[in-house]
């Protein structure tokens, strides 16, 4: 009895180690393990057995049977594996055939992008963002600007007003939220002001809409040299850590001395001569490129809040406003200031 | 305005090339547009000839063939076609190898069979004015081979300077002069009004002419002088020449003196034919209501009582600093002359400028607000050249009506302010050094300066810190001004504020969704509101009007988004684009008071005063063709009602805002059956839906949907950046899907609504998931089906109270006419 479970393992494992299916390996397992299986007929008849016979045949047996049953579930998880690679490999695809395309993402306007490093930047020299509004009170855009009616300076820039209200204003400058941010709060202030601004003129260097970001900064002992230092830091954050700013005197009515600002050229290192030879057309040979006007806050600006703790004699501070329109034309080689407000999407989408 | 070079250096000479100079005032505050150069560009084979003979040209009727001495060992042939040119003329002649204006070389030519070796120059020719009738005849006393530069600037540098509104004296070339000398330190010479005319006519002034102001605050002063004899020709050559350079066209000697004067001076003046003057008499008025004169121009005006007249004892003569009349012209008969000096009130002359739309070159100076000491320096120049040049007489004195001059100005410069405002060291021997140069006095007081104010600087220099400026701005700024960083803060940090950032993260949203962000013009044309079809009394058909629009484009303020979208979008498809989606987040312009809260997004900013409007912030969005780009596993599907709604409620909770709601509401720019009025807790936050297709065919476009939606409400009710903490992972949800039977007109809001209030504290979701209608379903009816979501902070639920909270459900959906489904 013995010798024929030994049999019938031996036949049965080579058969299992054989079967190349699993249809094959389920016939092995019925053969070999089913209900009419020699193994299984041995087992039953157990009982039949003389006492001695009883313990060691169906120890055999039983050994034999678990481990067929092992050997089977083996094969089976082979031959399962190897079907199912043989299946995935049927299951083929054209791998050269285009990526579905993911729901598109949009893109960030230039003047957002750029409003927000000049934000970031200022952030980072310990200032706030204020904003106001554009159709705004000649007093706030002129008179306590330090331009009373009648000044020649109001002719600077043209002005857009509002039909029937002679003092209502499209605002020409961010700086009307000088005034507004110093009524408000007292000093000290240090605050920028990003936002639409509007003049009666149109060319490829003139929008009547265009975006200025305005500076204030007022507390005791701000001086001239303290405006430098923070336009240079800016003008670095913006075009370079090798940039030099230079102040050159200027008039505007609401600052006191007042400046125009320069940055040395990023296209030829301030040098107006490129690596060719040739005259740099970015500064146009100069070496320096206009990027802003700035000044020390005039006492007269101040007269106007002084009641709010800014009184001239305590406190001073300087201003300054800054073209975004010009930044982003200058760090991204646009050409032509109305490209901003054509909205042209091949445009658009070249800025993420 | 324009400073030619030589004519500067009469009165300071830097002894620097013109480029150099033009470097130091541009540092120092005077701003050099450009160095121009009038005439030919080198002065090289200009020369004085002499005329020897001039023979008619064999083969030309025209020409003139002449022999010219030009200082050579033999004379030269030049043929010359101006009628002009005859023998014994003194001349300025081109020779071959000149460079004319243009850089055009002169060559050697035949003209007609003639040889020609050079050329007699006209004044157009070498850039002195426009004429060209003739040749220059010059003064005989000019030896020939004398190089033309010697007798006229050749080759002339002209600084053009942008005059800043606040520098009155740079509008004469004396002023430039003196700031040369302040920024050089070269020595400035006399000023030229130091030297009067003799005064040798018979009478006074007094005899011949009388001066009335009525207005004399708007007519501070008013100066007239009285010459005989006055031979009116053409101007020297040197006189020309200037005036060319400066831009102005020469005429005749007393109308160029007087452009002359007011170029040197910058106070400008005005000559009448006294002969034209009814009894010698002018008289300063306003203007009646609707009074009418021609003025120079030949252009018949319509005054106002703001218009300030010099009048004659007849009728008007001319408009007070802007333009002279016809009446009093002087012409070639003229022989007796009125030489007018004034000084009027600056900001009136602006105004009067700018209502009558005539600007001239007096009207740009009077405006800026000149001292009246400037009427008599101008009437000393004037009147030595008059005398000079026209051979006149002047008659004695000087009529002279005037209101008391302004008070002399003191002022006072602190020392420790000068450093205090700059942030540098200027030495007070500078200070005081600076100053004079100027034209100021210092007087050292301490460490302080007393400063006195000369006429030229009077309404510019008012204060200190004008002082400080000037000091500075000397100094220099580019050599001296050190490079600091302020302390800023002082216990704040910069940040953006909480709603700023929200700002950021929702047009972050926005175009993560899919948009491109456009910015749209403020304005656009009235007529938009009706291609939008929006009618009154809807406010938004009745937006605030520019007065002066460049163009009816620009003439009304955009009372929606949705114009700004429309024509972008309809231009980029225009362009080829095959479908766009884009957003804007700006501000509309509305009439009427902005509200008093909601922060400067709703239109409430900082200040004393509100806004003059309301400027509400949105964010409006528009897609044409679909979202999902079309490939071959599908896509392409056009956008509609959903998809933006989809976007919308992506973009609120983005923003970690409540759901928003969506009610059926009309407007009448969008589909009826397919647009939303979309609120947040109840409060309006804008529209939502399909373009009504009437409006999208305006716009040349197939269709489109979009939204616009305030940014104020619902930034205010965003929760990103401040959620609490919530513990859903410790005790599990139970899921459940839930089929109602509804009628087809009760909308999914409702159904919803229904089983969120039936299945009470415990039911933490309940999402519409889908919508079928068809045969298996009655006649009318329609079956939603929900996802639920129960769940307890503080246990796992049992299937009975899950149970029961459906049941309670069920009987909420009952009252609605709803049922579940099997």
């Amino acid at each position: 009895m013995l010798e024929q479970i030994e049999k019938i393992r031996v036949e049965a494992t080579e058969g299992i180690v054989k079967a190349s299916s699993s249809a094959e390996l389920e016939e092995l397992r019925v053969k070999f393990l089913g209900r009419k299986a020699e193994l299984t007929q041995i087992l039953r008849g157990i009982a039949q057995l003389p006492p001695e016979e009883r313990g060691p045949v169906g120890g055999a047996a039983n050994k034999g049977r678990k481990e067929l049953e092992a050997l089977i579930a083996r094969s089976a998880e082979r031959l399962d594996a190897a079907e199912l690679d043989a299946k995935l490999v049927a299951d083929r695809v054209d791998v050269t055939m285009p990526g579905a395309p993911p729901r598109p993402v949009g893109h960030q306007h230039l003047i957002t992008r750029t409003t927000r490093l000049i934000e970031d930047i200022m952030v980072g020299l310990g200032y706030e963002v204020a904003e106001g509004p554009e159709i705004e009170h000649d007093y706030y855009n002129f008179t306590a600007l330090n331009h009373p009616v009648g000044h020649p300076a109001r002719q600077l820039q043209d002005t857009f007003y509002v039909q029937s209200h002679p003092d209502v204003l499209l605002r020409t400058h961010t700086s009307p939220m000088q005034i507004r941010a110093m009524e408000t709060q007292g000093p000290p202030i240090f605050i920028v002001i990003p936002g639409k601004v509007y003049r009666r003129d149109s060319d490829a260097t003139h929008s009547p809409m265009f975006h200025q970001m305005e500076g204030l900064a007022i507390a005791e002992g701000l001086t001239l040299a303290d405006l430098q230092g923070t336009l240079l830091a800016m003008s670095r954050a913006l075009f370079g850590d090798t940039r030099e700013v230079r102040l050159r005197p200027h008039y505007f009515p609401f600052t006191e001395p007042s400046v125009e600002v320069d940055v040395s050229c990023f296209q030829c290192e301030g040098t107006g001569v490129l690596a060719d030879g040739g005259r740099c057309n970015l500064c146009k040979g100069q070496g320096w490129i206009e990027i802003l006007g700035a000044g020390m806050v005039d006492p007269n600006v101040l007269g106007f809040v002084a009641e709010k703790g800014y009184d001239p004699e305590r406190v001073q501070g300087f201003a300054f406003g800054l073209g975004i329109e010009r930044v982003a034309m200058l760090r991204h080689s646009v050409p032509d200031l109305r490209r901003f407000f054509d909205n042209d999407v091949r445009m658009l989408e070249q800025f993420a | 305005m324009r400073v030619p070079y030589t004519w500067l250096r009469e009165y300071c000479d830097p002894g620097l090339p013109v480029e150099e100079l033009a470097d130091r005032l541009v540092m120092t505050g005077t701003e050099v547009e450009r160095i121009d150069v009038v005439g030919p560009p080198k002065p090289d084979n200009f020369v004085i000839g002499k005329v020897t003979e001039a023979v008619q040209h064999p083969d030309a009727d025209r020409l003139r063939v002449c022999t010219v001495e030009v200082g050579e060992d033999g004379p030269r042939t030049i043929v010359c076609g101006a009628p002009n040119v005859g023998a014994g003329q003194t001349v300025a002649v081109a020779l071959p190898g000149a460079r004319m204006p243009g850089g055009d070389k002169l060559r050697k030519a035949k003209l007609r069979g003639v040889a020609s070796e050079g050329m007699i120059l006209a004044a157009d020719e070498i850039e002195i004015g426009d004429e060209h009738d003739g040749i220059m005849v010059l003064d005989d006393a000019l030896a020939a081979g004398t190089p033309l530069a010697e007798v006229v600037p050749l080759a002339e540098p002209v600084l053009e300077i942008e005059v800043t509104p606040n520098r009155s004296d740079c509008f004469g070339v004396h002023g430039v002069a003196r700031e040369v000398h302040a920024v050089t330190g070269a020595a400035l010479g006399p000023d030229p009004w130091a030297e009067d005319a003799p005064a040798e006519a018979p009478g006074n002034v007094e005899d011949f002419a009388k001066v009335t102001v009525e207005v004399p605050d708007l007519c501070p002063r008013f100066t007239a002088r009285v010459f005989r004899d006055v031979k009116i020709g053409p101007s020297p050559l040197w006189l020309r020449e200037r005036l060319a350079a400066a831009g102005q066209r020469p005429i005749s000697n007393v109308v160029d003196i007087t452009n002359y004067v007011m170029l040197l001076t910058a106070q400008p003046l005005h000559a009448y034919d006294l002969d034209k003057v009814p009894g010698g008499e002018l008289i300063v008025r306003a203007a009646r209501e609707g009074e009418k004169m021609t003025t120079l121009d030949d252009v018949e005006r319509v005054l106002d009582p703001d218009t300030v007249l010099v009048c004659d004892r007849d009728r008007p003569s001319g408009i007070a600093g802007l333009m002279g009349g016809q009446v009093s012209e002087v012409s070639d008969a003229t022989t007796n002359l009125l030489l007018e000096a004034a000084n009027w009130n600056g900001p009136n002359i602006l105004q009067t400028s700018r209502r009558l739309s005539l600007r001239s070159e007096a009207s740009a100076r009077f405006e800026k607000q000149l001292h009246p000491d400037l009427t008599m320096r101008a009437q000393a120049v004037a009147s030595k050249l008059l005398v000079e040049l026209c051979g006149a007489t002047m008659v004695p004195g000087t009529i002279d009506v005037a209101a008391p001059a302004p008070e002399p100005r003191t002022l006072r410069l602190r020392g420790a302010r000068v450093t205090s405002i700059l942030g540098m060291e200027v030495s007070q021997a500078e200070q005081v050094t600076y100053l004079e140069r100027l034209g100021f006095g210092a007087r050292v007081d301490g460490d302080d300066l007393e400063v006195s104010v000369p006429a030229d600087r009077y309404y510019d220099v008012t204060r200190e810190i004008d002082l400080i400026e000037e000091v500075g701005r000397l100094h220099g700024f580019d050599r001296h001004l050190p490079t600091t960083l302020p302390r800023v803060g002082e216990g704040k940090v910069g940040r953006l504020n909480r709603t700023q950032r929200l700002r950021r993260r929702a047009e972050d949203e926005l175009r993560d969704l899919g948009f491109d962000q456009i910015v749209g013009w403020s304005f656009n044309d009235p007529g938009e509101a009706g291609r939008l079809r929006i009618e009154e009394p809807d406010p938004r058909a009745d937006p605030i009007l520019v007065a002066n629009p460049l163009s009816d484009e620009g003439a009304a303020m955009r009372t929606t988004l949705l114009g700004s979208l429309l024509g972008v979008a309809a231009r980029n498809l225009a362009r080829g684009a095959e479908s766009v989606a884009l957003f804007e987040a700006g501000a509309v312009y509305l009439r009427g008071a902005p509200p008093e809260s909601g922060g400067p997004l709703a239109g409430d900013f900082p200040g004393d005063t509100p806004a003059p409007v309301t400027e509400p912030h949105r964010y409006g969005a528009l897609a044409v063709g679909p979202l999902a780009p079309r490939s071959w596993r599908g896509g392409g599907e056009p956008v509609d009602f959903f998809a933006l709604k989809g976007v919308l409620e992506a973009l609120a909770g983005s923003l970690g805002c409540p759901p928003l709601e969506f009610e059926p509401a009309s407007e009448p720019f969008l589909h009826p059956g397919r647009s939303a009025a979309v609120s947040l807790g109840g409060a309006p936050l804008g529209w939502l839906g399909e373009i009504h297709p009437l409006v999208c065919r305006t716009w040349d476009i197939d269709a489109a949907v979009g939204f616009e939606i305030d940014a104020a409400p619902l930034l205010a009710a965003a929760t990103l950046g401040e959620e609490a903490f919530e513990d859903v992972t410790t005790f599990p949800a139970a899921l459940r899907d839930l089929a109602v039977v509804v009628p087809a007109d009760t909308a999914a809001a409702t159904v919803r609504a229904a089983v969120l209030a039936g299945g009470g504290e415990l039911l933490r979701s309940a999402e519409v998931f889908d919508l079928y209608a068809g045969p298996q379903l009655g006649e009318g009816e329609k079956s939603l089906a929900l996802a639920l979501e129960f769940r307890a902070a503080d246990r796992t639920l049992t299937d009975e109270e899950v149970d029961a909270a459906r049941a309670s459900i069920e009987a909420e959906l009952t009252k609605i006419g709803g049922t579940l489904r099997a």
